[in-house]
């Protein structure tokens, strides 16, 4: 018992020597995402976009003349493990700022560590605004979803002249419950009627028993601002039970495999979103060749924004001169015009990106650009 | 009332799947007396195997027009009987002389053996099953909407349950499964060979909710190795509810907890829609504990 007490006190400080080995040449960010589980397409496609910003920024010789290196963490979709994660990265590692999440509620869970540890979180793609209201060391690369729900609203009631309204909500999904109250507010305030609010949990499979009663008040469009994969099917059911009206949507719906399990049902949908591939501005052309060639496929809105979310980072990190947790963070709240692939991005006194928003639509099996709206 | 109707079409579809599910659980209840609690994963196994199957079929090439599902479902059902007799074999048999905790606590174990097992090997990552069967809706009328699919599932359901019903009163088999539901020694005082007849039980049990899983594989979708933890809860509630050990009573129980299912998510809450389940067995056990159709059997002590 002795020589095993004895064994493990050796086998843990040999062990922390090694975790507490601060790579001198090298700057350690972490990032953390669902690479797998519900909404694996999330993590993995804005891991792709990271990626291939890290790869630009050392093949251009690296920040403050040393390397750049991702720690990446894989949440599996859950909020305990974004949580779990970020504390690996930040105590473990040592990492001088974090990427991520995605999913609001992640980004909610983990945000916290981050702002106690006092390591700036970039987010690429949470839009519910309570993200940034954690702390001053939180920031984001998009826009937040006061703006989304209104631009949904406005589209709705003005391009579509819809009157009527119905919901269908995730109510365990703060992004869904956040992004519905603001679509609401706006499309009420602009003269429109909700007739109808249902909701799910994420994970669900059944929803007829919800669309059914939302097809009784015969809405003009139903809202669905969820995930993409219970909008897929989601849009199956309804179609199934001849609910044939637009369904609308907001970012979360952005992910290959909407129209993959959605299928036709999906079409003559129009969702909110943060870049339409089919823009011919000749950054996100290039940078959609660029995406192509590295991983042969067209980029979706979460990679151009882990693509942007680490270009603002690495932007601030040169900006302050210096890895300090606390110069970064400064760096990065006084990011003026920085040239996302997403579009100009300048941030606002509460730390979230002032961009424009499109709307798009889904015809034919193909996303195709509808409407822009600006701030 | 068109959408009363229509809540009433959407129950019967999941209260076909949960009866389904349900005769596995009170047909082993009843020959066993134990609560088989890996049967829910069963029932995802049947979904996983025609999923893989029909990949196979595609990647082949091999377009088998009209047959492409029922093809599907038998092996499916051959699968999972197998996987179902392998199981009373290898965990339950060895244990029959044992303590009923014993077995219970086994039959959570395989449960989980089943479902972690499943992320393994299958990936945990949702997998989406193939459209097979063009859904579209078969009979509108007044606004109610009954689309091909959910005519299927009640059909396929309907008919599997009239052969269970042949099988159990008719045969000679079916004869030997009540005896031994009856009594496992007077059974073998007559020559009827109980490892036999419990065998066979769980290869119909199984059986049906693979099927059951290949039923809601084409109707939603989305399938993962976890998914059959809820409805197999559910479908043991459903029969308990109906009576557990009976089998009219687990066809009720099934339907029954369907149509709550969908009625309470439509009029109440879809956040509601799990706990009923439980509110349920909590409300069964404690007013009529034998379950609507059992019968309450005193005990001489």
């Amino acid at each position: 018992m002795k020589t095993l007490s004895r064994f493990f006190c050796l086998l843990t400080l040999i062990l922390s020597a090694t975790a507490c080995q601060k790579s001198e040449n090298v700057l350690l960010i972490g990032e953390y995402g669902s690479l797998t589980g519900g909404t694996a397409t999330f993590g993995q496609s804005s891991h792709k976009g990271t990626q291939l910003a890290l790869d630009e920024i050392n093949a251009q010789g690296g920040l403050l003349g040393k390397k750049v290196k991702i720690i990446t963490e894989d949440d599996q979709s859950r909020p305990e493990e974004a949580k779990t994660a970020v504390l690996k990265l930040i105590k473990q590692n040592g990492v001088i700022s974090v990427l991520g999440e995605v999913a609001s509620s992640r980004s909610l869970a983990a945000a916290p560590e981050c702002q106690k540890a006092k390591i700036p979180m970039v987010s690429p793609a949470s839009t519910n605004p309570k993200v940034t209201e954690v702390g001053d060391y939180i920031f984001r690369a998009c826009f937040v979803d006061t703006f989304q729900g209104e631009a949904m609203a406005k589209f709705a009631f003005n391009t579509l002249h819809a009157k009527k309204v119905a919901v269908l909500k995730d109510i365990k999904n703060d992004y869904s419950v956040g992004l519905d109250e603001f679509f609401e507010k706006t499309f009420k305030d602009l003269g429109g009627e909700i007739v109808g609010v249902e909701s799910y949990s994420e994970g669900d499979i059944e929803f007829r028993a919800q669309l059914t009663s939302l097809r009784s008040k015969t809405p003009d469009a139903v809202y669905v601002p969820g995930y993409y994969t219970e909008v897929g099917l989601i849009a199956r059911q309804a179609r199934e039970l001849g609910i044939t009206v637009p369904l609308l949507g907001g970012d979360g719906w952005d992910s290959a495999k909407t129209l993959e399990i959605g299928g036709k049902a999906v079409n003559d949908c129009y969702f909110t979103n943060h870049y339409a591939s089919d823009d011919p501005s000749p950054t996100v052309q290039g940078f959609i060749a660029k995406f192509k060639k590295k991983y042969g496929e067209t980029p979706d809105a979460m990679a151009v924004l882990g693509y942007d979310s680490a270009g603002i980072l690495f932007d601030a990190i040169k900006r302050a001169g210096s890895g300090d947790p606390a110069k970064i963070r400064d760096a990065l709240a006084t990011t003026k015009d920085f040239p996302g692939v997403s579009g100009n991005i300048t941030m606002d006194e509460n730390r979230n990106a002032k961009k424009r928003i499109v709307v798009l639509k889904i015809e034919n099996g193909a996303v195709t650009f509808s409407e822009a709206m600006n701030p | 009332m068109t959408e009363f109707l229509q809540q009433l079409v959407n129950g019967l579809e999941w209260g076909s799947i949960y009866a389904l599910i349900a005769l596995g659980y009170t047909m082993v209840y009843g020959v066993l007396r134990l609560i088989n609690f890996a049967h829910g994963d069963v029932y995802m196994i049947g979904a996983m195997v025609s999923y893989y199957a029909a990949r196979k079929l595609a990647a082949a090439s091999i377009s088998m027009g009209g047959l492409q599902f029922p093809i599907l479902l038998a092996l499916s059902m051959i699968a999972c009987a197998a996987l179902g007799a392998l199981i009373e074999r290898v965990a339950y048999r060895p244990l029959r002389k044992a303590p009923r905790l014993s077995v219970l606590i086994t039959a959570i174990g395989v449960s989980l053996l089943l479902e972690y097992g499943g992320q393994l090997l299958f990936g945990a990552d949702p997998k989406f099953f193939p459209e097979l069967i063009p859904n579209a809706p078969l009979f509108t009328f007044d606004g109610v909407t009954i689309n091909r699919i959910q005519c299927l599932i009640l059909a396929i359901s309907l008919l599997l349950m009239l052969v269970l019903r042949f099988v159990v009163m008719k045969t000679k088999v079916g004869k030997a499964m009540r005896a031994v539901s009856f009594s496992h020694t007077a059974s073998q005082f007559v020559g009827i060979d109980v490892d036999r007849v419990i065998t066979v039980t769980f290869l119909i049990g199984s059986s049906l909710a693979g099927a059951a899983g290949v039923l809601v594989a084409l109707a939603n979708p989305k399938i993962d190795p976890l998914m059959g933890i809820m409805p197999g809860l559910k479908a043991f509630v459903a029969a308990v509810l109906g009576g557990i050990g009976s089998i009219p009573g687990a066809l009720l129980g099934g339907y029954l907890m369907g149509l709550a299912e969908t009625f309470v998510v439509a009029y109440i809450s879809s956040t509601y829609r799990d706990a009923l389940a439980f509110v349920l067995l909590i409300a069964i056990l404690l007013l009529r504990p034998s379950g609507l159709l059992g019968k309450a059997i005193k005990e001489k002590v």
